[in-house]
């Protein structure tokens, strides 16, 4: 070591550190093992399934692979569960993120107070984000259970429900399940974003408003909201573009049944992949979800581009 | 505290109340699936119709645990799950910290067009991949092998774990190396002797990150994985759940077992949750 050390000495040029004259090259040598496999893992098999959208690519049909044109397009323009499955994806993302928000929100104030026990109570609520998808699924699944699980009694008990079944098995109700399953797995992700912005809001404005005689609510609206704005903003983004694509809960939860009630696009992918094995249908389902996701995300830059100007 | 200067005692007492209320109704909505599940572990199979749905059975017993580990394939699911999910984490935490340090210390032509790339990673939908790495996968022979499914998690959670490090580096003052460089350091050497020593917490809180993914993935082990010893634990207690749904206890004795590491992790990085969320800004 200490050889090493004085050969390094020997070699190095003391007054200029190294990194101002760093070539290149050696930035991407240490990035090259990200990047190789990123070109690999993600980017190849994303341009490569955006060429089955065209072709047809049965998994146990390797003579066919022929390319087909706009067909798969064509043929989802009149399909019945390819127009449902993007409603339900509305409704899925819309009801899941408002209601993670707000119950996320809600958390963080509670949070921001000081209490006895504030450490572990946190550390307690924040317990579901860690719990595993396919678990939070198969836990909220077996509450809605008539046979095991109480929800449904208790629903007919509130008067939510005429009968206590399993919604689950509702088409009408089925939804509801892996949105509240949802909202549980996701209210902790706002509450420690939000807290920690809340956390970054300097206390002397709060005391200068009291001082000013700002009710709570005042306070609430033009200094903490104001403050917020920005995180909410990109949290809110980022996170519907992550709910839109979230299978995992849904195809633990009901495999996007009874008679496609809760399918939405990111499990008609799924499904279409893999129980009929159709890779060229399921990628220009894909396809169609992606130019989607992008049409949204340049609507919001767009969007604050033009909030910020007015 | 200032925000409650000016109100009656009263007043006091009840947004006092009311917090309180609050936070033990967030407590209950955490807790009470995980509760559930549980209990229903410990319930001995005869009580469960008979009690009907009740809080906590009149009798428990560990006999789901004994079937679960004895008489199931799932200590073998486990193991392939921390067989993947540890050497993802490991693999992932290596080329990040090697990524996150290039990002953090070097400016150089295409920086920004590569963090770009890693971000548009980050937000096109996964499952539209599955179809095509099935495909590429196969004559590689990485399907239906473990070996497959840490390429494809340790892909998956490079970029985000990238981000993560690069924050960590960030944190570092360059003097210190800058300092050891001029003491006639190579950069190796001051990577060695400052750096690593100085991100260990680092490592370790994205070693915890990618842990938990990875130990969480669901849909690329369904779709990648056939023969039963090769599942994680994932894809085995989806199948069993599918086939045997009637063994409610031992169903659910296996998902506690499922969530026990899960659990353990999150203790371990919970103070970074914050930056770990907020690092990727996208990983749910």
């Amino acid at each position: 070591m200490s050889s090493a050390l004085a050969a390094a000495r020997a070699t190095a040029r003391p007054r200029r550190p190294k990194w101002r004259r760093a070539s290149t090259i050696e930035p991407y040598l240490y990035l090259a093992p990200v990047l190789v496999l990123l070109a690999l893992v993600m980017f190849a098999p994303l341009f490569l399934g955006l060429t089955y959208a065209f072709r047809n690519v049965q998994l146990f049909d390797p003579t066919e692979n022929g390319w087909v044109g706009f067909q798969h397009f064509e043929e989802l323009w009149t399909d019945d569960a390819f127009w449902h499955a993007l409603s339900n994806t509305l409704w899925w993302t819309f009801g899941s993120l408002v209601l993670q928000f707000s119950g996320g929100f809600g958390l963080a104030l509670l949070l921001n107070k000081k209490f006895g026990g504030r450490k572990l109570v946190q550390a307690v609520v924040f317990i579901p984000w860690a719990v595993p998808t396919f678990l939070s699924g198969l836990a909220w699944a077996w509450l809605f259970n008539p046979l095991i699980g109480p929800l449904s009694r208790w629903l007919m008990a509130v008067g939510l429900l005429a009968k206590p079944d399993n919604i689950l098995a509702d088409p009408d109700l089925a939804m509801y399940g892996p949105i509240i399953a949802n909202v549980w797995f996701g209210i902790p992700f706002f509450a420690i974003t939000l807290l920690a912005a809340l956390h970054a809001i300097p206390q002397e404005l709060y005391e200068a408003a009291a001082v000013d005689g700002a009710s709570a609510w005042q306070r609430f609206t033009r200094l903490t909201l104001p403050f917020l704005a920005p995180t909410i903003a990109i949290t809110v983004m980022l996170r519907t573009i992550w709910i839109a694509t979230f299978a995992d809960l849904i195809w633990v939860m009901t495999n996007g049944g009874p008679a496609d009630s809760t399918q939405i696009l990111a499990t008609y992918i799924f499904s279409t992949a893999y129980s009929k094995l159709d890779f060229g249908y399921a990628s220009a389902v894909a396809a169609v979800l992606l130019v989607l996701l992008m049409l949204y995300g340049v609507a919001v830059v767009r969007l604050r581009r033009s909030l910020l100007i007015s | 505290m200032m925000k409650t200067l000016g109100r009656h005692p009263g007043q006091r007492v009840l947004a006092v109340l009311g917090h309180r209320i609050g936070i033990l109704m967030y407590l209950l909505f955490a807790l009470f699936p995980l509760f559930w599940m549980v209990k229903i572990s410990v319930t001995p199979a005869k009580l469960l119709y008979s009690e009907g749905v009740v809080l906590w059975p009149s009798a428990s017993t560990w006999h789901s645990y004994v079937q679960v580990l004895t008489h199931t394939a799932f200590p073998t699911y486990f193991r392939n799950s921390v067989l993947v999910s540890l050497s993802t984490a490991a693999l992932v935490t290596a080329i990040a910290a090697s990524a996150g340090y290039s990002f953090s210390r070097f400016q150089f032509r295409g920086r920004s067009a590569v963090m770009f790339l890693l971000l548009v990673t980050q937000m096109f939908p996964l499952v539209m991949l599955i179809a095509p790495i099935y495909r590429m996968l196969a004559p590689l022979h990485l399907t239906d092998n473990l070996l497959g499914l840490v390429v494809v998690y340790t892909a998956f959670n490079a970029p985000f774990a990238t981000f993560l490090m690069q924050s960590f580096f960030d944190e570092i003052p360059r003097d210190l190396e800058e300092s050891a460089m001029i003491d006639g350091a190579t950069r190796t050497m001051a990577l060695r002797k400052v750096i690593i020593p100085l991100t260990l917490p680092g490592l370790g809180a994205t070693l915890g990150f990618v842990f938990t993914a990875a130990w969480s993935e669901l849909l690329f082990g369904l779709m990648l994985i056939n023969t039963d010893s090769q599942k994680t634990f994932a894809v085995g207690l989806l199948t069993f759940v599918s086939k045997f749904s009637v063994d409610w206890g031992q169903m659910m004795a296996a998902a506690v077992l499922a969530l026990v590491p899960a659990i353990g992790f999150f203790g371990f990085i919970q103070r970074y949750l914050v930056r770990g969320l907020t690092a990727g800004a996208v990983k749910g």
